[in-house]
């Protein structure tokens, strides 16, 4: 597989959340508006690209059978960082993501690349492969809180474009909204596919 | 009282699923049949139990003490992976027929995110070992409750007639957003 493909591959054809349905704990969970959901992708494709590189570079001297706690090991490090760094930087989005950053962990996405193919690809693919997959689910939580901002609260990336007194669709705010559009929005994209 | 409001809270007001989005994974992946869903309830009622009364005794006896809570998310997923497989060990020694209704979802708790999720909340929200006792095992409840309920509608969404690009995941997921609609109405018990 060349560069470009592993590369692009994350983004559509492969993508975690949309075709993969990866990582969906976070998705439903932090997708309240976009700006949420982008903050919530780029902190996991961090942890994946980081994960990703020291996986394939230690890959051969990890025994088989210890090699999903090394994995985990390796990814609670990373997430470990990128806890404490937004805590210090960003501290408004880490109480906004709360609970669902040191559950980075046990997003499926990351361990799922580890060991499909980090464990078994050049540090080169692997680190493009990170960036591909990391994107996709970016590029995916980014659209699904977009569609629950818009349609809850009547803005995009805080930005509000009805009166401050219209009424809006609140319920895409709340938990149930979350499986909705999610339902939804694979739907359409099943319907774009086959068309 | 306390504890009444802890338990209902978490069974149905909170539901941990329906609306904290934990353990969506094994939500959506392995509930196609009420009797799987009540399978991997058990294991994770047994799991989340134990696994949170550890990780919090390890928090206030070990983390807070060396002032290295900082290594809360490492400690606590290793803790629990290994428990996992400690768990796995022993029933299979001591109690052979449990072990055969949990074995097969014992593995694939480790990934489940309400363990690790449970385990953190209880230290986010200062509960002592009595509250987190009663906290974790309703909330393992919960789980079981909503899987169960999910599995039992998914067995009737076989038979109907669903438009092609709703097929699978999309049906399910809307199917979810109903049930998570109707425990909004537990909204205000507590």
């Amino acid at each position: 597989m060349s560069n470009w493909q592993t590369l692009i591959k994350g983004i559509i054809k492969e993508n975690p959340v949309f075709v993969l349905l990866l990582g969906m704990c976070p998705t439903l969970g932090v997708t309240t508006s976009a700006i949420n959901g982008m903050g919530m992708g780029m902190a996991t494709m961090f942890v994946l690209i980081l994960s990703n590189m020291v996986i394939s570079l230690i890959k051969n001297v990890i025994p088989d059978k210890v090699r999903i706690p090394c994995f985990i090991v390796v990814i609670a490090a990373f997430v470990t960082v990128v806890d404490l760094s937004l805590n210090a930087f960003l501290p408004e989005l880490h109480s906004k993501l709360g609970l669902f950053i040191p559950l980075i962990v046990v997003n499926c996405v990351i361990l799922g690349r580890a060991e499909a193919f980090a464990s078994k690809n050049s540090i080169f693919a692997s680190i493009l492969d990170g960036i591909g997959m990391g994107l996709g689910f970016t590029i995916a939580l980014t659209i699904l809180g977009g569609v629950r901002e818009i349609l809850g609260s009547g803005a995009i990336f805080d930005y509000k474009f009805v009166s401050e007194d219209s009424s809006t669709l609140l319920l895409f705010v709340m938990p149930p909204g979350a499986f909705l559009a999610l339902g939804y929005l694979i739907a359409l994209i099943n319907k774009l596919k086959k068309a | 009282m306390e504890y009444f409001v802890i338990i209902i809270g978490s069974i149905f007001v909170n539901n941990i699923v329906l609306s904290q989005f934990l353990g969506i994974c094994p939500f959506l992946g392995l509930s196609d049949k009420v009797s799987t869903s009540l399978g991997m309830g058990g294991a994770v009622v047994f799991v989340i139990t134990l696994a949170t009364i550890v990780t919090f005794l390890i928090q206030h006896f070990i983390l807070i003490p060396f002032n290295i809570a900082f290594m809360q998310t490492v400690t606590f997923i290793l803790v629990i992976a290994s428990l996992v497989q400690l768990v796995e060990i022993i029933l299979k020694k001591v109690a052979p027929p449990l072990y055969q209704a949990l074995g097969i979802f014992l593995p694939l708790i480790t990934t489940n995110c309400a363990v690790l999720g449970v385990a953190i909340l209880v230290i986010q929200k200062e509960f002592n070992l009595l509250q987190t006792v009663a906290f974790a095992f309703s909330n393992a409840i919960g789980f079981t409750l909503a899987i169960t309920l999910f599995a039992g509608l998914r067995e009737h969404l076989d038979q109907m007639d669903v438009p092609k690009a709703m097929k699978g995941t999309p049906i399910s997921l809307v199917l979810a957003g109903l049930l998570s609609l109707a425990f909004m109405g537990f909204a205000g018990l507590v």
